[in-house]
């Protein structure tokens, strides 16, 4: 099957393939070029006129950035916001998919429609209330508070994902183990959560990256620059006067290359999480 | 899609239960919800009808003042009139560039795979950091975008793009079609997977064109995928923070500016808490609005296929 569609290798082949290099070449370039400006040295930065390629290969930026500017801070910040939030919306959004997934009751509708509004109303749009909400509780300027917010706003697609492979998964295989003494959460454990680590993966990675990128939350609560993530932090480059370019693309080429590969690898799952609550 | 809605169908046993025992299992997520939209939300509307002081601590019943304020406030329109400009044009692109991209990495070619990958790049980069170095790729003097167009004599003196009133809010339009698409292609992909080979198969055995198949068997088949993407792309479009933000801040003055980073500059650079929540109010009743349409459209769809 496969030889034979090789050996067609059409003019109109030939065309498409152009085609799709061309696009991806387009949608790659500004993180190429980020990585090209990363290792520039600054004088060449402000040259004028400036040129395509590096001239000067400066690896050392990647060295000396951690000397120049709080990245390691950020990085810190951002790892401990983005683990924390993706371990509460496992805690929260497991058992709650799993009951979607096996029960009906009253007010389930509701429930839905409270899950998609998650989804829907960003934090930007009810930013002023979250600010007062974060102050109401003293919790301005803390990891708490971001933690919480960003768990919240990215369950929804962790319950959608997480019901859907709950649902696949017959209701029988639990029942025997049921039978042959397991608790419901033993069950749960040992059979369901197996069968749907798929999805778990997927729904760890895409909260992860969810909270890493998020940046108005963090951008109205949080002052200190040694809590700043790193969205937020390294906004702080561009205020000044003689912007250190070279050290700011190399942190976002550092906080960027991680999230694409670990995006890359849920890639087949990602529709199904963020489409899918309009046909529950 | 597809199968989302196969597994349910597949699902065996699902008991009826109380709302009591359902509390342990979904009151954490209620719990979370409650904490971090249903208390914003009506902290929003309430102070929107409050006399709420700079430092936030008196509160009195202040009736329709701020939104008669907001009303009166000569900025509001023109930022109103850019928001609509922002939304339909940003996901009219979107959907429109969107369509002939899935249609093509939904072929076999040696290297889809990469290709695929490539796109995944500014869907899973920080939106900040993108519009960062579109930022810099657009800058006047040492940007790669001025001295390509240099070299290729279309232009002799730098422009500055992102700054140039002329230019300014396109290009912001533009950095958020480029992040949008990678999301809306692959709804779109997974919708053409959706699609049996088979009906396809069958249309070109009965000697229709590619173009014939595309817009009579394929297009139809798409419109829900198609329905499903350009909502959340209105919805992400209208709430859209990030990118004027780091590009131009809204500026110069509220040249730039949607209703999303008005209302946040009115809050946190102005201080003018009131017309900001009256303003905070009037979005989330368009989202509400979009949400409601998404609800009704897919569902409509749904009960007819």
């Amino acid at each position: 099957m496969k030889s034979t569609k090789a050996k067609k290798l059409t003019g109109k082949k030939v065309v498409t393939i152009s085609v799709a290099y061309l696009i991806a070449w387009f949608f790659l370039y500004p993180y190429i070029h980020m990585f090209l400006t990363s290792v520039r040295t600054h004088e060449e930065l402000y040259a004028y006129p400036t040129t395509h390629f590096p001239q000067v290969w400066q690896w050392r930026n990647y060295l000396d950035l951690w000397d120049n500017a709080p990245i390691a801070n950020y990085l810190k910040s951002s790892l401990i916001i983005s683990i924390s939030a993706t371990i509460l919306v496992l805690l929260v959004s497991l058992p709650a998919a799993y009951f979607l997934a096996r029960y009906r009751f009253r007010f389930r509708g509701v429930f839905l429609l409270l899950v998609l509004a998650t989804q829907m109303f960003s934090p930007t749009a009810l930013i002023i209330g979250i600010f007062r909400e974060v102050d109401f509780f003293n919790l301005l300027d803390s990891y708490l508070a971001l933690i919480i917010l960003n768990a919240g706003f990215n369950l929804a697609f962790s319950i959608w994902l997480l019901a859907g492979f709950f649902s696949s998964i017959p209701a029988e295989i639990e029942e025997a183990a049921l039978i042959d003494g397991c608790s419901r959460v033993q069950a749960l454990r040992k059979i369901t959560i197996p069968v749907a680590l798929p999805g778990v993966v997927t729904a760890i990675i895409f909260t992860f990256v969810a909270a890493w990128n998020e940046f108005t939350i963090a951008l109205t609560i949080i002052s200190s620059v040694d809590k700043k993530p790193l969205p937020v932090g390294l906004t702080q480059f561009i205020g000044q006067y003689d912007i250190a370019w070279e050290y700011l693309f190399a942190s976002t080429i550092i906080a960027i290359i991680p999230v694409v590969v670990l995006f890359i690898a849920i890639e087949k799952y990602l529709v199904g999480g963020l489409t899918a609550g309009s046909v529950k | 899609m597809k199968s989302a809605s196969t597994k349910r169908k597949s699902s065996v046993a699902t008991h009826d239960v109380s709302v009591a025992s359902a509390l342990p299992w979904i009151g954490p997520a209620l719990l979370l919800i409650i904490l971090v939209v249903i208390w914003p939300v009506v902290e929003l509307v309430r102070i929107s009808f409050t006399d709420i002081t700079i430092a936030g601590s008196l509160l009195d019943f202040h009736g329709f003042a701020n939104y008669r304020e907001l009303l009166a406030n000569p900025d509001l329109y023109p930022v109103a009139r850019r928001t609509l400009l922002w939304v339909f044009g940003i996901v009219f692109f979107t959907v429109i560039l969107s369509l002939p991209l899935a249609q093509l990495i939904n072929q076999n070619f040696p290297g889809r795979k990469y290709v695929r990958w490539a796109l995944i790049f500014p869907w899973a980069a920080s939106v900040v950091m993108t519009s960062m170095i579109w930022t810099w790729i657009l800058d006047a003097y040492s940007g790669e975008f001025n001295l390509t167009l240099t070299q290729l004599g279309l232009i002799d003196e730098p422009v500055d793009w992102v700054n140039n009133p002329g230019s300014s809010f396109y290009v912001l339009m533009a950095v958020a079609v480029f992040v949008s698409i990678p999301f809306t292609t692959y709804v779109l992909l997974a919708g053409l997977q959706s699609i049996p080979n088979d009906i396809v198969e069958a249309a070109s055995v009965d000697g229709a064109s590619h173009w014939q198949t595309y817009r009579q068997i394929k297009f139809p088949l798409l419109r829900n995928a198609l329905l499903i993407a350009t909502i959340i792309n209105l919805i992400n479009v209208f709430n859209s923070f990030p990118i004027i933000w780091i590009m131009t801040r809204g500026g110069p003055g509220y040249e730039t500016d949607t209703t999303t980073t008005f209302a946040y500059k009115l809050a946190f650079i102005e201080s003018n808490m009131g017309q900001s929540t009256a303003l905070g109010v009037f979005n989330f009743i368009v989202i509400l609005l979009i949400v409601s349409l998404y609800l009704k459209l897919t569902k409509a769809t749904r009960t007819e296929l």
